[in-house]
């Protein structure tokens, strides 16, 4: 690990509750990072997210992260809008004939479980519309 | 040979050698049929999948006054109320007041009965609005309040159909999408839905039903439950292959359980776009080892069971009886079927991953001596025809 610099586009999902929180002033005070806000929607009573640019050194950034995820809020490296919930997903496999890149798979054939692999979403919103239990959502 | 009692006391005293319908074949192949017949107690079998007959009982206790309910809705979903004072039946399929459904298609159908279900056993507090006309006895005439699932006397769960043995695999021949309780089928042939847990399934490891009938002790999301009856539309008397497997739909279970034991990752309400709401429940069914026969028959692979492709476009809503073709639950777990020569995307609404859980989840309360079995009191008709409805003109 180096203590070069680096930048790191990051998508924060917040639960409820958490979004009155001052999460970006730590970030900045006690972390020492440099963040820049693309895009955010942070509503009280509801669920938001932060897409942001984070720079600073990769152990200050994993520290940052694990700070975040201590009230409970996703973290996600992509920057994708797409949220597979893990307690939700019942793996049925459902979704998958109509995940036109494979982002939604079978990741073996003994077990069956259904993986997401959000760098291969292209946000086309199929399994959305056809998720029966509510399971994929986007935060856009 | 071994006897239910003699199973049961394997299991008792914590010594009971049982195995999942997953691992029994290839355990099977290994030691030969009669050596496995002698050691093994118990197969586990389990399915998870949307199945819309479902259900359940609610007693809500008196309030002061009291209120004889003529009409109620939990969480604005209607419930049944031609029963005792406080007492209402929750179906899986009922729709909120207010959904416009279809009429703005497809409709999305986001909270409906099965979604009701699946928060009274997480635990959720929901709210009753009850109405009344009123008697000498039941005063009240109008109630609203909030409850969870603890302050009810009893939730029974109540399943008239689930276990469908085996099922259709769903295509659309037409050309527009059409939406349909096995899922969004696309135009053309391009994608084909199945719902089955295949080799895991609880009656094709059981096809004849020599251990599953009536008082059947079953898991059922949890909680120990039992088949109260044969399931409706069972149909026993149909198409087998040489093992005895059904090649479509053939029996079902009527399950009963106590939704308090309940765990609510395995009740879950569903939502199908365009056609309507139901509730997956996951269902696992222990097989006594009583004979080799028995044991034979649970070695059962996905390769061996057959399902009917059927248009959902039109054989299926016309009730022509037209099969395109069977295909096994091997080729449909490759994610490839082909129809016409031409390959059609496969997709399941039946969740193999979560019916593994449960067969292993079963079989370790039964390791532990926490599950026993029952002989059923009464066997499921063999010989029984689905029949079909007879519209009259005149009475
Ligand atoms: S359809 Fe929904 S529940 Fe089924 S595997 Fe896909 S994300 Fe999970
Ligand atoms: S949004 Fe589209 S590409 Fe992304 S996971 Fe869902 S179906 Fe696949």
């Amino acid at each position: 690990m180096t203590s070069e610099p680096v930048t790191h586009k990051l998508m924060l999902h917040f639960p409820k509750c958490e979004c009155e929180k001052p999460i970006i002033y730590h970030l900045v005070k006690d972390y020492d990072l440099v963040v820049n806000v693309f895009r955010a929607k942070v509503t009280p009573e509801e669920e938001g997210y932060l897409v942001l640019d984070v720079t600073g050194t990769e152990a200050d950034i994993d520290r940052a992260m694990d700070y975040v995820k201590t009230f409970n809020v996703q973290v996600n490296f992509t920057g994708k809008g797409v949220i597979r919930d893990e307690e939700k997903c019942t793996h049925c496999g459902y979704c998958i004939p109509y995940c036109p890149t494979k982002a939604l798979h079978l990741s073996d054939d003994a077990s069956r479980e259904v993986a997401y692999n959000e760098a291969d979403c292209i946000e086309c919103l199929a399994c959305i519309r056809v998720c029966p239990y509510g399971a994929c959502t986007s935060a856009f | 040979m071994k006897t239910y009692e003699q199973i049961n006391d394997r299991i008792e005293s914590g010594k009971a050698v049982v195995l999942t319908a997953d691992e029994i074949m290839d355990y099977v192949d290994k030691k030969g049929l009669d050596a496995a017949a002698e050691e093994v107690d118990v197969v586990t079998t389990a399915t998870f999948g949307p199945m819309c007959s479902s259900g359940c009982f609610l007693n809500f206790g008196h309030s002061k006054p009291k209120i004889r309910m003529s009409e109620a809705w939990i969480e604005d979903v209607l419930v049944y109320t031609g029963l005792a004072a406080v007492d209402v039946y929750l179906g899986a399929t009922q729709l909120r007041h207010g959904d416009p459904a279809n009429m703005y298609p497809p409709g999305e159908f986001r909270y409906g009965g099965g979604h009701v279900i699946e928060d009274l056993i997480a635990g959720k507090t929901l709210q009753l609005f009850a109405l009344s006309y009123g008697t000498d006895c039941y005063p009240l005439r109008e109630l609203r309040t909030y409850f969870t699932i603890n302050d009810l006397n009893q939730a029974t769960m109540v399943n008239p159909r689930n276990c469908y043995q085996n099922y259709n695999v769903a295509i659309n021949c037409s050309d527009k999408t059409i939406y349909t309780y096995m899922g969004q089928l696309e135009p053309n042939c391009k994608n084909a839905n199945y719902c089955s847990a295949g080799q895991l399934s609880p009656l094709l490891n059981d096809p004849l039903y020599d251990t599953i009938g009536v008082g059947t002790r079953v898991w059922l999301a949890g909680a120990q439950g039992h088949v109260y009856a044969e399931g409706t539309q069972h149909a026993g008397a149909c198409e087998r292959t040489e093992g005895g497997v059904p090649t479509g739909g053939a029996g079902t279970l009527a399950l009963t359980g106590d939704m308090k034991q309940m765990q609510p990752e395995f009740v879950r309400g569903v939502s199908f776009r365009g056609y309507g709401i139901s509730l997956a429940v996951g269902v696992g069914v222990p097989i006594p080892i009583l004979n080799a026969d028995i044991l034979k028959r649970t070695c059962v692979r996905d390769r061996d069971i057959l399902a009917p492709v059927t248009d959902y476009s039109h054989d299926y809503p016309q009730k022509t009886g037209k099969i395109l073709k069977q295909v096994s639950y091997e080729q449909l777990r490759s994610g490839e079927i082909e129809i016409d020569g031409k390959k059609v995307n496969v997709g399941s609404l039946s969740s193999y991953y979560k019916a593994l859980e449960i067969a292993n989840l079963l079989a370790d309360e039964i390791r532990r001596g926490d599950f026993q079995l029952t002989a059923p009191i009464a066997p499921l008709p063999k010989n029984v025809p689905m029949k079909s409805m007879i519209q009259r003109a005149k009475p």
